[in-house]
């Protein structure tokens, strides 16, 4: 598989309900201003993440708006082979 | 080795991500609930086809794992028929913005709805040319401000709606991006529907059309969309004068006895054979 190498998105919480990969992510602030319950925050730099994970309740909303696919929902995801 | 979700078995994420849409554009979006759509009614990618013409709505074919077809300004809808006739097991989606579908690509989108052909529209309404740089299009409201309206725009805008109903589509919705939920239901229903079916998708435009509206943020477009569409059970109880100004979204029309074209066509080449 000669394409592994080129742009694999970087895991940011890889144990968490959700998944920020920062590599796509363009900082629009779509997610974090639509959370219902303010569990996401930005960074200094504008990067979402999880910042009171017991907030979460995994109701889909970021990963649904995020232009970028820059948020999954962590249990969702499998390694691959 | 890394992570992946199983909507990453649907775009070609090792070439060509992060897309090209600037920061907060609602096009990506849309991709994601036109794939969760696909995934949802279980189809196969290989069956399903995803065209579209030119602007930046129609940079949507490069990021999915379907077969995808990247043609000329306005003319996706004329290829997307001769795919349908080809191989009518094909599920069809041609994704066009406002310009492509309804300027350059108006005259295709009427009679391909007149025919009821068999193909999933989802047009992508940011309201402005994206892609050439902010120029107005057939749905920028009157007064609203483009680089080709300086002062304001003067002429009066389409309702999609109501022109892809004139026209003989048998589906016919409109969403928002705001209405993440909805649009994910609505877009579900179109590719299931046996005949045209059109999903006018109301899509922020934030480096263009929000910097010239006052509203420079996707946050604030967002909130526009909010508070300027009206669920059509609620519209219906609504006067004309609460929805001044509002965009109704929900679904218009949906009839499935409609006559579809490509089965018209079989219908008369088994009936020429006998
Ligand atoms: C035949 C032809 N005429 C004009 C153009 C220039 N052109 C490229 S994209 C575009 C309009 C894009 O606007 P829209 O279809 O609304 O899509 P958006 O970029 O907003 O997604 C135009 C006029 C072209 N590429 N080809
Ligand atoms: S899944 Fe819902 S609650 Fe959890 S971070 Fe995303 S938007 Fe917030
Ligand atoms: S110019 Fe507008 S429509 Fe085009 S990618 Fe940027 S925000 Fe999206």
């Amino acid at each position: 598989m000669a394409e592994t190498a080129a742009k694999k998105p970087k895991v940011r919480y890889p144990e968490g309900k959700i998944v920020v990969f920062e590599k796509w992510c363009k900082r629009c602030g779509i997610c974090v201003a639509f959370c219902p319950t303010g569990a996401l925050a930005e960074d200094e730099r504008g990067v979402p993440y999880l910042a009171t994970p017991d907030k979460c309740v995994l109701c889909a909303q970021c990963w649904l708006r995020c232009p970028d696919f820059a948020i999954i929902k962590g249990p969702e995801i499998k390694e691959e082979e | 080795m890394g992570p992946k979700s199983p909507i990453y078995d649907y775009l070609r994420y090792k070439k060509k991500f992060p897309t090209v849409w600037c920061p907060g554009c609602g096009i990506g979006t849309i991709m994601g609930a036109i794939i969760r759509a696909v995934m949802s009614l279980g189809y196969d990618k290989n069956d399903v086809v995803m065209v579209s013409g030119i602007g930046c709505s129609s940079r949507m074919p490069a990021y999915v794992d379907f077969n995808t077809l990247h043609t000329t300004h306005g003319r996706a809808i004329a290829f997307a028929t001769g795919i349908k006739l080809a191989k009518p097991h094909l599920k069809l989606i041609v994704v066009t913005g406002d310009g492509d579908g309804l300027a350059i690509g108006g005259n295709h989108f009427i009679h391909a709805a007149r025919r009821n052909i068999d193909i999933t529209h989802i047009l992508i309404n940011n309201s402005i040319y994206g892609m050439t740089g902010g120029q107005y299009s057939p749905t920028t409201p009157r007064r609203a401000f483009a680089y080709t309206a300086p002062y304001g725009n003067i002429e009066p805008d389409f309702d999609v709606v109501e022109l892809g109903i004139a026209a003989g589509a048998s589906f016919v919705a409109r969403t928002a991006v705001y209405h993440i939920i909805q649009m994910g239901k609505i877009i579900e229903k179109a590719l299931k529907h046996k005949g045209y079916s059109l999903v006018d998708v109301i899509s922020q435009c934030p480096v263009l059309y929000g910097r010239l509206n006052k509203m420079r943020s996707p946050v604030e477009m967002l909130l526009w969309q909010k508070e300027h569409t009206v669920d059509i059970k609620v519209a219906a109880k609504k006067s004309p004068e609460e929805l001044e100004g509002k965009y109704i979204v929900g679904i218009f029309k949906d009839d499935p006895d409609m006559p579809e074209y490509v089965s018209e066509y079989q219908k008369l080449i088994d009936s020429l054979k006998e």
